[in-house]
C-alpha cells in the first residue's frame, strides 16, 4: 500500500492534547455545577488534578476546595506534602476521617486491617454534608478493566452508586452534567492519560510529588508478593522478615495494603524509564485490595468508591 | 514523535470483537504480566487463553459473554499511539456504539465470515456514516472457519462496499481485511493461509492510514466556557474568556463576532498559564482577552466574521438513544457547545430503515436506536453550522428536562444517507 506522506498533518503533541482536554473538562464543571470539589490524597494523580485546575483558571485561583478521605494509615511524607500543596495554592482542605467512624463505631476495622474499602462511607457523607454536586477524581481508564468503562462525567445516585448499565452516552466533547437533587457527578479529567503519560507530563511540567514516589531506603517485609512497610497500621506477622531495600511507590494509599516496588529510580528520568519497561500494571503491582477478586474494583465502584 | 489514531470497533454479537481487540493488545505487547495471568486464571477449560477476557471488564459482560458498554483501550507501537473505543454489538446497546463513533477517526466493523453482512453490520455502518467517521475497515473475521475461502471474502467485501458507497464513502476510505482474531491471521502478522490477499494486515493499516487531523483552515469557533475574573491584588481588573478552540485558528488582533447577539470585537490577547500566545488552534484550551467589555457570559460563541445567522427553527438528523420514544410536541433541553436552551419537537419527518438503508417518510416517532430527522424550535437563537462543515458547532445533545438523561445525538444538516437505496 502506498502512503501519501504529504497528506499527514504535523504531529500534534499528545501531552498538549491531553492537557487541553483535561482543562476543558475542569472548566465545564466550573461552568455547570454549584459546589464542585477535588478529591485530593496527595498522590500523583490527584496532584495532577490540582496542577491542571491551577492552569485552567489562571490568573484566578482554583475555585474549588479539595477533599481528603483520610484512612488514618498515612505515610508522613504524603500528609506533609498535602498540607504544603494546600498552602501553596491557597486551597480550602476538607478532611473525612475513617478513624472518626471507627472510633464511634459507625465502621468496624476489617480483619485484614485494610482501610481502603472503608473510605466509601466517609466519602459519601462528606459529599452530602458539603452538598458537593461534582466530585473530581484522578481515575484513569488504563488503570483497570472496570475503570475502562467509565465515562468522563459519571452520574452517581443519591446513594453514591455507579450503575454501569445506566451510564449516559457521552458524545463528542459535549458533557451532560444534569442531575437531580441529592445525586452527584464524578468527573475524571485524566480519563485518557495512561500511567506513562502521567509521568511524562509530570516531568514536562516539573510537578512536585511526595518523596516516596522516588527510590529511597526503607525497611520492608514481603506479603502476597509485595513489599509492605511497618506503620501505625501494624507490621510483619510471624515468619515475615524485615529487610532493608531500595524501593519506591507507584501508587499512594492506605499504608497497610500499598506495596512498594524494588527500585533504584531516584530521579524523574529514571522513573520514566522504569515505567516504560514495567511488565506489571500499577494496581496489580502495588494494591492488595485490587487483587481481592476478579471484579474487586467494579464492586467498590458500584458502592460509591472513587 | 508518533502520532495518535482514535478508533472504534463494532460488530454484532459473537463476531469475536473482544477477541480481536484482545489479540491486538496481546500481539502489540500491550498486555502486562499481571493482566495476562488474570486472563489465564479465568479462561475456562484450560487451553489457549481467552483474549476477550482482556477487554470485557464488567461482571455482567463476562457472565453473558458480550460487551455491554464502551471500553477505552490504550496501546502504542513505534509508529503510532492508539485510543481504541471498543463498542458493543447488541442492538440494545447501539447508544454505546454512537458514543464510541462520535470521536473516532476510523472504525473497524467486524463480520463473521460464515454469516457475512447482517442487520447489525448495516446498523453499525449507518451509525459510522451518519457521524462521519472518516475511515472504515471491514474485518472479515473467523476466516479459519470457512477454510480461508477467497470467494467468501470477496462476496462480503463487495456487499459492504455497496453499503459504504450509499453512505457517501469514497472507495479509498474503506478497506476489507480477511482475518482470524482467534488464530491471529492478518491481525498483526500476515497469514500464510491467504496468499490471494495482497492488502495490509489490520495493524499495518492502522499504523499507516492517514489520520485526518485538526483543520486549522476551518472557520474559527470558540464556545465560552467560563469567565475568568480573578479580582485579586495582582489582577484586579483582569477579564478573560476561557474555552477550547472548537474549530479553526484565532490570532491576536483578529476580529470576532459574539453569537448569538452579533456584536463585534477584537482579540487583544491569548493567555495560558505558560504565557501568552500569538495564535491558538483547534483543540487548544486558552483564555481570550477581548478589546471590549460586551457582557459576555458562558454560552456565548466567539466566531470568525461570516458565521451563519443564528436560528430558532431548523431541521436536524437525530440518533435516538433512549427507551422513551421521540414524539412531535415533546419539550426537551438542547445542549449546543456551552449553551443549553429549551427545544420543542415539531414533525418527525424521516426515519432510516437500517435493514436496507432506505428512508421512511413521516414515521410519526423515533424509537430507541432509530436514526431519523425532525424539525426543532428552540427558545433562543443558536449559531449552528452544518455538521459536515464544522462538526463541533454542527452537533448537539437532546436532554430530558426532568430525568436529565441524554436522549439523542443531533447533527445539523446531515442527510441520513448520501444516496438512499430506495425512498418509501
Amino acid at each position: 500500500m502506498s502512503l501519501d506522506t504529504t497528506a499527514l498533518p504535523a504531529p500534534t503533541d499528545q501531552l498538549d492534547a491531553l492537557e487541553s482536554e483535561a482543562i476543558h473538562v475542569i472548566r465545564e464543571v466550573a461552568g455547570e455545577f454549584d459546589r464542585p470539589v477535588i478529591l485530593f490524597s496527595g498522590g500523583k494523580d490527584s496532584m495532577l488534578l490540582v496542577h491542571l485546575a491551577a492552569k485552567a483558571f489562571w490568573p484566578a485561583p482554583i475555585p474549588f476546595p479539595v477533599l481528603h478521605v483520610d484512612t488514618g494509615h498515612n505515610f508522613d511524607e504524603v500528609i506533609e506534602f498535602r498540607d504544603r500543596v494546600v498552602e501553596r495554592y491557597g486551597l480550602t482542605l476538607e478532611v473525612a476521617r475513617v478513624q472518626d467512624y471507627i472510633d464511634d463505631g459507625r465502621l468496624a476495622e476489617r480483619a485484614d486491617g485494610t482501610r481502603n474499602p472503608l473510605q466509601t462511607t466517609p466519602l459519601l457523607d462528606a459529599i452530602a454534608e458539603h452538598r458537593h454536586d461534582a466530585v473530581f477524581g484522578g481515575g484513569r481508564r488504563d488503570e483497570e478493566r472496570a475503570r475502562a468503562k467509565e465515562r468522563v462525567f459519571s452520574l452517581r445516585t443519591a446513594f453514591g452508586q455507579w450503575e454501569p448499565s445506566r451510564q449516559r452516552p457521552e458524545l463528542w466533547n459535549l458533557y451532560n452534567g444534569r442531575h437531580k437533587p441529592g445525586e452527584h457527578v464524578r468527573v475524571f479529567p485524566l480519563s485518557n492519560f495512561t500511567e506513562l503519560d502521567v509521568w511524562r507530563y509530570i516531568a514536562r511540567e516539573g510537578v512536585e510529588l511526595p518523596s516516596i514516589y522516588y527510590a529511597h531506603t526503607r525497611e520492608v517485609f514481603a506479603r502476597d508478593g509485595m513489599w509492605l512497610t511497618s506503620g501505625p497500621w501494624g507490621g510483619p506477622r510471624d515468619g515475615e522478615e524485615i529487610v532493608t531495600k531500595s524501593v519506591r511507590y507507584r501508587t499512594v494509599g492506605d499504608g497497610s495494603c500499598t506495596g512498594a516496588v524494588e527500585s533504584t529510580a531516584s530521579t524523574l528520568d529514571e522513573v520514566l524509564a522504569e515505567v516504560r519497561e514495567s511488565r506489571l500494571t500499577e494496581r496489580g503491582a502495588t494494591r492488595a485490595d485490587d487483587r481481592l477478586s476478579e471484579a474487586a474494583m467494579e464492586d467498590r465502584k458500584r458502592e460509591g468508591y472513587f | 514523535m508518533a502520532d495518535l489514531l482514535k478508533l472504534a470497533t463494532a460488530g454484532s454479537v459473537d463476531d469475536g470483537k473482544s477477541t480481536l481487540v484482545g489479540r491486538l493488545l496481546y500481539d502489540t505487547k500491550s498486555v502486562l504480566a499481571d493482566q495476562m495471568e488474570a486472563v489465564e486464571r479465568a479462561t475456562q477449560g484450560g487451553g489457549d487463553p481467552d483474549l476477550s477476557l482482556l477487554v470485557d471488564g464488567l461482571r455482567s459482560e463476562r457472565e453473558q459473554g458480550i460487551t455491554i458498554d464502551v471500553a477505552y483501550r490504550y496501546f502504542a507501537t513505534p509508529q503510532r499511539s492508539f485510543v481504541l473505543a471498543d463498542t458493543p454489538g447488541h442492538v440494545q446497546y447501539t447508544r454505546n456504539t454512537v458514543t464510541g463513533a462520535s470521536t473516532a477517526q476510523l472504525a473497524v466493523l467486524l463480520v463473521d465470515a460464515r454469516h457475512g453482512v447482517v442487520e447489525q453490520t448495516r446498523r453499525h455502518v449507518a451509525v459510522m456514516g451518519l457521524l462521519r467517521v472518516p475511515r472504515l475497515v471491514l474485518a472479515v473475521n473467523k476466516m479459519d472457519l470457512v477454510d480461508f475461502d477467497e470467494n467468501t471474502y470477496w462476496r462480503i467485501a463487495k456487499e459492504f462496499a455497496g453499503l459504504t458507497e450509499a453512505l457517501g464513502y469514497a472507495e479509498d476510505a474503506v478497506v476489507a481485511i480477511p482475518l482470524s482474531a482467534k488464530k491471529g491471521d492478518n491481525v498483526v502478522l500476515s497469514s500464510e493461509h491467504t496468499p490471494w490477499y495482497e492488502g495490509p494486515t489490520l495493524l499495518d493499516h492502522l499504523e499507516s492510514v492517514p489520520v485526518e487531523g485538526a483543520d486549522h483552515e476551518a472557520p474559527f469557533r470558540f464556545p465560552v466556557q467560563y469567565v475568568v475574573r480573578p479580582r485579586t491584588e495582582a489582577h484586579p481588573d483582569y477579564r478573560g474568556y476561557a474555552g477550547r478552540v472548537a474549530a479553526g485558528t484565532v490570532r491576536v488582533g483578529d476580529e470576532v463576532e459574539v453569537l448569538p447577539d452579533g456584536q463585534r470585537t477584537r482579540v487583544e490577547g491569548i493567555d495560558t498559564f505558560d504565557g501568552e500566545l500569538e495564535a491558538a488552534h483547534d483543540g487548544q484550551s486558552v483564555v481570550l482577552r477581548l478589546a471590549d467589555d460586551l457582557g459576555i457570559a458562558r454560552g456565548a460563541l466567539l466566531a470568525a466574521a461570516g458565521a451563519p445567522e443564528p436560528v430558532t427553527e431548523f431541521d436536524a438528523t437525530l440518533a435516538w438513544l433512549h427507551e422513551k420514544p421521540l414524539r412531535p410536541g415533546a419539550r426537551l433541553l438542547l445542549k449546543h457547545g456551552t449553551r443549553t436552551v429549551q427545544a420543542i419537537v415539531g414533525a418527525v419527518t424521516h426515519r432510516l430503515d437500517t435493514e436496507d438503508l432506505s428512508v421512511v417518510e413521516d414515521p410519526g416517532e423515533l424509537g430507541i436506536n432509530d436514526m431519523g430527522q425532525a424539525s426543532l424550535t428552540v427558545s433562543e437563537p443558536l449559531p449552528l453550522d452544518p455538521y459536515d462543515e464544522v462538526a463541533a458547532t454542527g452537533s448537539f445533545l437532546l436532554i430530558d428536562p426532568q430525568a436529565g438523561d441524554t436522549l439523542a445525538a443531533g447533527l445539523v444538516g446531515r442527510p441520513l444517507v448520501a444516496r438512499p437505496l430506495e425512498v418509501r
